[in-house]
């Protein structure tokens, strides 16, 4: 069963805008370890076919599964944001959570051997640095209501064929 | 030190064993990377004087400074060997991840030495080389063969450069194949071949840490958030193919091989006409904010379901080059050669070769028997499905396909002695490289920067046709300016090929592409990496050392002045129509400008570097073997 997301806000990314340049990975593993390393990301961009492309991390899924699973604890979530915090202390790397998330938005640290998983940068000024960098505006920083609301109004947008007032008088 | 590992590896398949090189930081400040470097490579590890198929060759990696950092446009690298086409330096780039793992598993570089006996690929896992059969590799097709590998170690950020079933069977022009991008041009695929490695996989799993992280995300943000705005709309709407219109317009766009630079059917083969009909996706190599991309597909007819990206030199080769008006076949033509790893401009000019051979008579019907046609086809300009069969045929080497696999120098040779013919007329290709996309006969600065260029007909080495279509230099004329235009014009290039930086981010940093406008921000790139004291004049002499490190690695393997030379055609045979007619470039004007140019490099009139312009540039070394 695939797991619903939720009220929570998360990063979604845009397949249709994506182009796989990866610089979010670089911006997340900059941010959580002063080092550029895609191994290290929060983020994970995915590309299939060459052209299927997209980035994914935690969904802040309601009742998250991978929460659920962790046999130690170690991983609670936020009642208010939503995001999932991880105890270092408690974790083992089992990967229990790795396997219960649907979206592989959980990734064991090669070196630690711990879970990570991404936070939306609460501690840092300014939020999702991803969603700073992406040269494409392909990543959002929102939640399944603000997307469907956004969604329906690009579909009008594009459909509906009205004079539309100058945006840029220059 | 930042930026740098301090390490090069060289792989032996001859001994199976590998081992460490220590750089010292003089070293790296002088050969930067890129292209640069992987020459300075080849210099230090080749056999003098061997075939580019001799085990003496080395397949050398450089990687990039900005590599794996945010730097836009720095995911690159430089490869380089002995070509098999111009028996000169082939030194290639490549753009996206595989440069980004490599930087990773913390390697500067990479030599590999040697010829395996049987079918290998390598593993570069961090610290570990691992030396691999390749039979389940064999015969796959290039973005097949990385996804394989990736199957096999279970891990989608496994990297890797490959060859495809072109290199394998050793098509003279087969490319180096990474993440959909080419290290194209030379012939490297065919070197690996030589060597039965199929490919080279990487996995780094190191952070990659900079001299001073805050100040180049700053400069990156600053330079990815110009690349969204006009600086790159080119680039970013239509790709390179929006050029097709213009060339055509201007009359140098490659036509009947080299015959015309006028198309009459442009219109079918434009990049406009591509982003309407075909464009599915727009798609970017790694750390790259602009994506020039075009993924193109074909949705119906004869050649549906072909896909891959389509930009203006490979449609040119294609399309109007070989006369054909088809976007359809000019995509699927191109999706043979990607997918089989090689190079789409050698490939199409090699096809123009054999059509213009036929419709003159040199080539008949019979000539052209194949699984596909038993009782032969007639290749005319123009027909598509015949282009298509070529293409096909030159990847199998079946037929008259393994004839055109060497490329036009060596076809045309073949064929004029079997034939008593003079097809070497037309065969379109400088020191052994099939020509660009731009008809030099009216664009006089490039004709001569295309002659001296040292891994042949290259429009990405020789930038010196945009003085001449911008108006900058009259391009039907000569005159003494052109000497200095075309010696600046190509170490302005080598510059970004060096670093490597791809040239679409040049007008980003400050709206300017000129040195003014870019050398001052790539300076204060390179110092925020590595923490060294790079200015204007650093960043310039970036390119003047990575120009004279090639002329010296081609003077050492025998070249001379005669070498630089323009085909017979563009001698000899003006165009009919647009307004290039009439024009030709004449020995003499080619002599005059070539002096102009040794001179404004500071070399002899034979073309050699003197000793002390060598020793001031750092390369004594390379001063005491060639310098006069």
């Amino acid at each position: 069963m695939v797991a619903s997301t939720s009220k929570y806000k998360y990063i979604v990314c845009d397949p249709e805008l994506c182009i796989g340049c990866q610089l979010c990975e670089y911006i997340c593993s900059y941010t959580k370890t002063g080092e550029f390393n895609s191994y290290r990301s929060r983020i994970r961009t995915v590309r299939v076919d060459e052209v299927l492309i997209t980035a994914v991390s935690c969904r802040t899924c309601e009742d998250a599964p991978c929460v659920r699973a962790c046999p130690r604890d170690a991983l609670t979530q936020d009642a208010v944001t939503g995001i999932i915090h991880i105890d270092p202390q408690k974790c083992d790397g089992c990967a229990w959570c790795v396997e219960a998330c649907d979206f592989g938005a959980i990734s064991i640290n090669h070196e630690t051997k711990l879970a990570e998983i991404c936070d939306q940068c609460e501690d840092v000024e300014g939020g999702p640095q991803c969603v700073l960098i992406c040269p494409k505006d392909a990543l959002q920083y929102t939640t399944p209501d603000q997307r469907s609301q956004r969604t329906r109004k690009k579909l009008i947008e594009s459909s509906l064929e009205f004079p539309q007032k100058a945006k840029d008088p220059r | 030190m930042h930026g740098y590992s301090g390490k090069i590896l060289h792989i032996d398949l001859d001994e199976r064993k590998h081992w460490s090189e220590e750089k010292p930081e003089e070293w790296y400040k002088i050969y930067i990377g890129g292209v640069c470097m992987a020459t300075r490579l080849c210099w230090e590890n080749i056999k003098v004087g061997c075939d580019a198929y001799d085990p003496g060759n080395p397949i050398c990696f450089a990687n990039g400074i900005f590599s794996g950092t945010p730097v836009p446009v720095g995911g690159k690298y430089g490869l380089a060997s002995k070509s098999p086409l111009t028996g000169v330096i082939g030194d290639s780039l490549s753009g996206s991840w595989f440069s980004v793992a490599l930087k990773r598993a913390q390697w500067d570089g990479v030599v590999i030495h040697g010829a395996s006996k049987d079918w290998i690929y390598l593993f570069i896992d961090d610290d570990r080389v691992e030396f691999l059969p390749a039979d389940k590799l064999l015969g796959l097709g290039t973005y097949e063969t990385e996804e394989k590998i990736r199957e096999i170690f279970g891990d989608d950020q496994v990297r890797s450069a490959t060859i495809g079933p072109a290199g394998e069977n050793m098509v003279r022009y087969a490319n180096v194949t990474n993440d959909g991008r080419q290290a194209g041009r030379t012939g490297h695929g065919s070197v690996w071949a030589s060597k039965k490695l199929k490919a080279v996989a990487v996995r780094g799993t190191y952070g990659v840490t900079v001299h001073d992280p805050e100040t180049l995300l700053g400069l990156s943000f600053d330079i990815t958030e110009s690349a969204q705005g006009p600086h790159t709309e080119k680039y970013r709407i239509y790709g390179t193919s929006t050029n097709m219109l213009n060339a055509s317009k201007e009359g140098f766009l490659p036509t009947h091989n080299f015959q015309e630079g006028v198309f009459d059917f442009v219109e079918l083969v434009s990049g406009e006409y591509l982003d309407e009909h075909h464009k599915v996706k727009v798609i970017a190599c790694a750390q790259c904010p602009i994506a020039c991309e075009q993924m193109s597909m074909v949705k119906k007819g004869p050649f549906a379901g072909s896909m891959t990206g389509i930009e203006y030199e490979c449609l040119q080769a294609v399309s109007s080059n070989c006369g054909i008006g088809d976007m359809t076949a000019a995509i699927k033509m191109v999706d043979i050669s990607d997918s089989s790893g090689m190079d789409t401009m050698s490939m199409g000019v090699s096809i123009s070769y054999a059509m213009e051979c036929f419709e003159r008579g040199v080539l008949k019907k019979e000539d052209f028997k194949c699984n596909k046609y038993p009782e032969g086809f007639e290749p005319n300009f123009g027909n598509g499905e015949a282009g298509v069969t070529l293409a096909e045929m030159i990847r199998d080497k079946e037929g008259i396909g393994a004839l055109l696999a060497e490329g036009t120098r060596i076809a045309a040779k073949k064929i004029d002695q079997e034939r008593n013919s003079e097809s070497w007329k037309w065969a379109m290709n400088i020191k052994g490289l099939e020509c660009p996309g731009y008809d030099a006969r009216s664009l006089k600065t490039f004709a001569m920067g295309l002659a001296v260029g040292t891994r042949g007909g290259c429009h990405n080495r020789s930038a010196a046709y945009d003085p001449d279509i911008k108006g900058q230099t009259n391009r039907f004329t000569v005159d003494d300016t052109r000497g200095v235009v075309a010696a600046r014009s190509e170490e302005y290039a080598a510059v970004y090929d060096t670093l490597p930086m791809c040239k679409f981010i040049r007008r980003c940093f400050t709206g300017k592409a000129d040195r003014a406008g870019a050398w001052p921000a790539i300076a204060k790139l390179i110092n925020a990496t590595t923490g060294w004291n790079f200015d204007y004049d650093d960043v310039d002499l970036i390119g003047v050392r990575a120009h004279t490190i090639k002329k010296a690695f081609n003077i050492r393997e025998g070249w001379k002045s005669e070498d630089d030379d323009i085909p017979y055609r563009w001698k000899h045979d003006p165009m009919t129509k647009g307004p290039g007619a009439g024009h030709v470039v004449t020995d003499e004007e080619l002599n005059y400008m070539k002096q102009l140019y040794y001179k404004a490099k500071g070399w002899t009139e034979e073309g050699l570097i003197p000793k002390k312009l060598l020793i001031d540039l750092g390369m004594d070394d390379v001063a005491e073997e060639i310098g006069v």
